[in-house]
């Protein structure tokens, strides 16, 4: 391991720039190039996912139309459709791409600490990608035992992609994590042990906070994932029965005895509770940073936004059989993770009173990502709320395993992050490339995606309560349901190809802003936190030009009074500008 | 403006302390990675050890008895448990080496360090040598991870898997140790200036895989 610290020295700066086109773009150890490579790889495998939604809608809303779906087909587009969105989009994109982006930047320092691990950290993920995909061509195809992978299902025959599927993807997931893992460690040692000077842990913006804490509940989250899949790959490689019961397979007995299918959900979702939150709370974080710089007004209760960061990072490790009431362990159980989980809700609760009382009389600027983040709110709202229906046991019981589900998690950790990583995008795109985007085409982009994805989720909470089951490939005849809960997934389908379609229109912007944008001002949207005062724009190697940064205030010194602009960065000395609220303290 | 400040106490003094200064830990940003890694690390250990008591709990056939299991004979007599006694002897014996290693990488005694490096790797090459023999041994004897003759299937099952997996650790780890002994016997350390923190970062890492080996042998071969 080499140790060799670049990012620190003041003054004898020891980092080479890069010279060669490879150096610079591909080997690149520059923390806003790997975020750039894991941006776009993780938008490239979220349009897959995309793609396979599209197909899942067309058999929900036109069943016996389409040949080309078959049943087995259906459920390797429900499977790959999760995991990569849950995974390889979300948690790649807020952790890889944005946290490579902001981390380095917002707190002062030239890079991450150990940017040769960080490089290998994308390139071992694009490896993960890489078997994730080959899944689709391998024998039997990708597998089909839907995101949660339980078994005994996902090993038995009769499963789609049992043969090679399954095998691939507890790989890809395995290499992930190794990825994930290199990545991670850098961010959370760089947050912790490499601010400039000034900068305390209670001046950070929320960005930095939330994308901390989600990496500190990936390191320890990851773990049950990665020992659920070598024992899973064992099951199935060379018969062991970990998660294996004496079973009987199309008459035939496949040689298993004694093992616990329970051990894996729970060792899943130990993992799966706390990734709910690892794509949440940079969004959390992300969306505050959105709303406090465009409504011009410091955050409401900074320092209990961060606290409730760690409470929910925390009581995210104790809730996670509340995935599994019907799952036949112990009811007293349910009693315990019903009451965590409903006290998750106190701190998540706080956060959203305190983004609505941001705006309460602020200065709002509905730009771009000013409306994304708006939106986030209600949807958020929206999915938080059915979250304390199905938190409870008693609700929980009929709802399980119905569109409701479906709903209630696609409202709250589908829409809501992607709706907060579109408006991250439009508000740091002008610092990442320098250029401008356009903004009423931006604004057709938000209203069409929210208003459509509402178009989608809010009657599946109706097919829900009607008692549609989840993960069906066709309904059948089946008489408990309505005709017009058909009639609704048509809509749906059509709503959610439009949203699909939509999303062209993002692309479109991003092409005319690198070729036709204007070119964009070091600090477009007049933001306080260090990202925005860069020399350069975008940002040289090594960030910071000679001097590193100094810190003198907390980043939301919007509107402070008797001052003549109405932000004051955080590297204005208090002898040039008055001091807002300022919680973190002397250096 | 630090002069108008007023200091808090209590808790909030605290998180202040943590909070203020430029580094939380006042330790090289290395060393803070690997103790970030190994907390990440025991999680994966305790998960691999909490799933093996479920399988043990949950499986329908009896468990074999370790102490019979894991005895040898030794000059006529049944000894118990008398290989994995002294794997758990020669690997905290390289703890201790491992120890002074450090000690005198801080004392800038090149040579002893590299030599007292090479000692622990030798050490951890034994152990997994030894355990290389044990495996062959219950191999020998029919054990296999999908079905064993003394009773429950997930004892071979979670034997080779946490055996296995701490086996590999430790393979890695003396492979780090040898880098990093190499290292400093040819003054790399010296040319970058970096204090011989590594050998320390490198003793962290071994003291966890022994640490993590006290806990396997008191939850699989003692109970």
């Amino acid at each position: 391991m080499g140790y060799v610290a670049i990012a620190d020295r003041d003054h004898d700066i020891e980092h080479h720039d890069p010279q060669t086109f490879i150096t610079k773009y591909i080997w690149s150890q520059d923390h806003k190039v790997i975020a750039i490579q894991y941006g776009a790889t993780a938008i490239f495998v979220g349009l897959i996912a995309l793609g396979l939604s599209a197909m899942m809608r067309l058999q929900l809303g036109f069943p016996d139309t389409f040949s080309f779906i078959t049943p087995e087909n259906y459920y390797q587009f429900i499977t790959m459709h999760g995991m990569i969105m849950v995974i390889y989009l979300l948690t790649a994109l807020f952790l890889g791409g944005f946290g490579n982006y902001l981390i380095p930047l917002m707190v002062g320092s030239r890079d991450m600490v150990f940017p040769y691990m960080n490089m290998l950290s994308y390139w071992v993920y694009l490896l993960s990608v890489i078997i994730l995909i080959a899944s689709f061509f391998v024998p039997g195809g990708a597998t089909g035992a839907g995101w949660t992978l339980y078994p005994p299902q996902a090993i038995m025959q009769g499963t789609p992609g049992t043969e090679w599927g399954i095998v691939l993807m507890l790989a890809s997931l395995a290499v992930f994590i190794v990825a994930f893992t290199m990545g991670g460690l850098n961010y959370v040692t760089t947050v912790l042990q490499a601010r400039c000077r000034g900068m305390t842990l209670m001046r950070m913006p929320l960005s930095v906070w939330g994308i901390f804490m989600a990496t500190v509940l990936g390191l320890l989250a990851f773990p049950a994932l990665l020992v659920s899949a070598i024992m899973m790959l064992l099951d199935k490689g060379i018969h062991t029965s970990f998660f294996m019961p004496a079973i009987s397979s199309m008459g035939a007995d496949p040689g298993y005895t004694g093992g616990s299918p329970i051990l894996f959900q729970h060792l899943f979702w130990f993992f799966g509770h706390p990734e709910v939150y690892i794509v949440a709370l940079p969004a959390f974080g992300i969306v505050s940073d959105l709303l406090s710089t465009h409504a011009r007004k410091n955050i409401f209760g900074y320092r209990m936004m961060v606290w409730a960061i760690i409470a929910i990072g925390g009581l995210s490790f104790v809730v996670w059989a509340h995935h599994m009431y019907v799952s036949g362990m112990n009811p007293y159980f349910g009693f315990f993770f019903a009451t965590t989980t409903l006290i998750i809700a106190v701190p998540t609760a706080l956060k959203v009173y305190n983004w609505v009382l941001t705006l309460w009389e602020g200065n709002i600027h509905l730009r771009v990502p000013m409306l994304f983040a708006i939106g986030f709110i209600f949807t958020f709202i929206h999915g938080g709320l059915t979250g304390l229906f199905l938190g409870n046991v008693t609700i929980d019981l009929p709802l399980s395993d119905t569109y409701f589900v479906v709903a209630h998690f696609h409202m709250v950790m589908g829409v809501s992050p992607i709706l907060v990583v579109f408006g991250a995008i439009y508000h740091w795109w002008p610092k990442i490339t320098g250029k401008m985007y356009h903004e009423t085409l931006g604004r057709w982009h938000f209203w069409m995606t929210f208003l459509g994805t509402y178009a989608i989720y809010l009657p599946m909470h109706y097919l829900g309560f009607a008692g549609v089951p989840r993960r069906y490939f066709a309904m059948g005849n089946t008489d408990f349901l309505p005709d017009s809960a058909q009639d609704l997934n048509a809509a749906i389908t059509i709503s959610a190809l439009f949203v699909a379609a939509t999303q062209i229109l993002f692309f479109i912007n991003m092409i005319w802003s690198l070729t036709k944008g204007p070119k964009a001002d070091g600090n477009p949207w007049q933001a306080t936190s260090l990202e925005w005062q860069t020399p350069d724009t975008p940002p040289k190697h090594g960030n910071w030009g000679h001097d590193l940064p100094e810190c003198y205030r907390w980043a939301y010194d919007y509107s402070v009074p008797g001052y003549a602009d109405d932000f004051i960065p955080q590297n204005v000395p208090a002898s040039v500008a008055p001091v807002g609220r300022d919680h973190g303290g002397a250096h | 403006m630090s002069e108008a400040v007023m200091e808090p106490g209590g808790t909030a003094g605290v998180v202040n302390d943590f909070a203020r200064d430029k580094q939380v830990f006042g330790v090289p940003w290395g060393k803070a990675m690997m103790w970030i890694f190994l907390l990440s690390d025991t999680f994966i250990f305790s998960c691999f050890l909490v799933s093996y008591m479920m399988v043990r709990i949950s499986t329908t056939d009896p468990w074999p008895n370790p102490s019979e299991v894991f005895g040898l004979t030794a000059f006529g007599y049944d000894v118990p448990l008398l290989l994995i006694a002294i794997m758990t002897f020669v690997l905290i014996t390289s703890s201790g080496t491992m120890a002074l290693a450090v000690n005198m990488g801080y004392r800038k005694n090149r040579k002893a360090t590299f030599w007292l490096m090479v000692a622990t790797a030798a050490l951890g090459a034994t152990f997994v040598s030894m355990q290389a023999f044990e495996w062959t041994k219950l191999i020998m004897e029919g054990v296999r991870p999908w079905q064993n003759p003394f009773g429950a299937a997930q004892f071979g099952s979670s034997f080779f898997m946490i055996t296995g997996f701490h086996g590999m650790h430790v393979t890695a780890g003396v492979i780090y140790l040898l880098i990093v002994a190499n290292r400093v016997r040819n003054g790399f350390y010296e040319r970058c200036g970096s204090n011989y923190e590594i050998v320390e970062i490198a003793g962290l890492y071994w003291h966890f895989v022994d640490l993590v080996w006290v806990f396997i042998f008191a939850f699989f071969y003692l109970w």
